[in-house]
């Protein structure tokens, strides 16, 4: 976003990390394109959980991206989408056993929403918008722009239903045994009332970009 | 334990963990498609008889993959099946009412990644549900979507109509309408308690 984006050298550079920061705030997967909600939602009751939870689904992202983005001349057109979700099945089959394997407490906690995985809309959007048109490397460094993005919104939406709801951050209590936890937080109403309020001070901070923007003369930010 | 009859087992799957309010599943659809009534309740409608194919594909997928013991390659077939499926919803809806298929767009090829339908077909296979329980389990799942869409669209239809800041207008307040309305189906709890 800063230095002008003509000089060539650096050009090449600004484009990795425009592609990189694409998910991170401009397009971010949960607070702009509204997709994955349903992950983001569902286990998001604590910040462990949703961290899990993000870098799971950002290895899938990642993974399945640079498999499309190989594969991309060999895929008939028809049968794209099937083959994008049998890959991303693959992997997501993949992850599940390796957390059962690494943690069997997560692996509860989380429940059938690791295999849920495999529909979330983030990743096959990826594949089909991105991954598919655009060689290896840039499509894993979107996809882990993404990823990162879809990993951040969510621990933050989980760090505050967890420090809300249960007065403990990562399990560490915060607030002492005299702190009455506010339980809707951590019930399904908490999710969506939390995000609805992120949303809020998303847009709020993006009117005040804006706003900024166009004070300093119009530069910059559109691109 | 609760008695898992197949009262219970509708209730519970329409109203106690409502797919979409309790369970977050199937959520991208009723943010979607939940602006207008008239579009929500085909959706709600397709939707359910998505869910009700899937689950019993789902159901002999299961007794197959468990009889050659190979449980790992359920997800795969899972989601082979519901692409089918949804296809198939696809093609008659074209054939037969197109103003409808061009209303619901994008979101009916959609619904091969709504979570619902997979995690239904999941938890029918989690649950150990028989035959006839599964298709209850997936009416019933149905039948929950279907309200909550419906709901949620006659809520916003009344938004529309009312004045609301900037910041707040559109996802933001969809979200808070889905928090309100999952608060009161957090009521039903008291009919049988949590899964």
């Amino acid at each position: 976003m800063s230095a002008n984006p003509a000089k060539g050298p650096n050009a090449a550079q600004e484009r990795t990390w425009d592609v990189f920061a694409e998910g991170l705030w401009r397009d971010n997967p949960v607070l702009v394109m509204m997709l994955g909600l349903c992950p983001t939602l569902a286990v998001s009751n604590s910040a462990i959980n949703a961290l899990a939870m993000g870098l799971a689904t950002s290895f899938v992202l990642v993974a399945s991206g640079a498999i499309v983005s190989l594969l991309r001349s060999l895929i008939p057109k028809q049968v794209r989408i099937a083959t994008y979700i049998v890959i991303i099945a693959t992997f997501v089959t993949l992850v599940d056993y390796a957390i059962q394997a690494i943690s069997l407490d997560l692996y509860n906690a989380l429940g059938a929403f690791i295999q849920l995985i495999v529909v979330n809309c983030i990743i096959l959007g990826r594949a089909e918008a991105y991954a598919s048109r655009n060689p290896v490397g840039r499509a894993v460094v979107n996809a882990l722009g993404m990823g990162t993005g879809f990993t951040l919104a969510l621990l933050l939406l989980g760090s505050i239903r967890e420090i809300l709801g249960s007065g403990s951050l990562f399990g560490f209590n915060l607030f002492g045994p005299n702190f009455e936890p506010w339980v809707v937080m951590i019930l399904p109403p908490g999710g969506f009332i939390v995000l609805s309020l992120m949303l809020v001070v998303f847009n709020l901070v993006n009117k005040r970009l804006g706003a900024a923007v166009k004070q300093g003369g119009g530069h910059g930010h559109a691109a | 334990m609760q008695p898992e009859n197949l009262t219970f087992i509708f209730l519970n799957a329409a109203l106690m963990n409502n797919f979409v309010l309790a369970l977050f599943l199937g959520l991208c659809p009723f943010m979607g498609v939940s602006g207008k009534l008239e579009t929500a309740v085909p959706m709600g409608l397709a939707t359910s008889f998505v869910m009700l194919i899937s689950s019993l594909s789902a159901y002999a997928i299961n007794a197959i993959l468990v009889h050659y013991h190979i449980e790992f390659l359920r997800l795969i077939a899972y989601i082979a099946v519901i692409a089918s499926a949804v296809q198939l919803v696809e093609m008659t809806l074209k054939k037969f009412t197109p103003g409808l298929f061009r209303a619901l767009g994008i979101y009916l090829p959609l619904i091969t990644t709504n979570c619902a339908i997979l995690g239904l077909a999941l938890f029918q296979t989690f649950k150990h549900y028989d035959f006839v329980q599964s298709i209850v389990y997936a009416l019933g799942a149905g039948a929950g979507f279907t309200l909550a869409i419906a709901l949620m669209a006659g809520l916003r239809e009344k938004l529309d109509l009312s004045e609301v800041p900037g910041v707040v207008r559109g996802a933001a307040l969809s979200m808070m309408l889905g928090g309100l309305l999952s608060l009161a189906f957090m009521g039903f709890a008291g009919l049988g308690g949590s899964h």
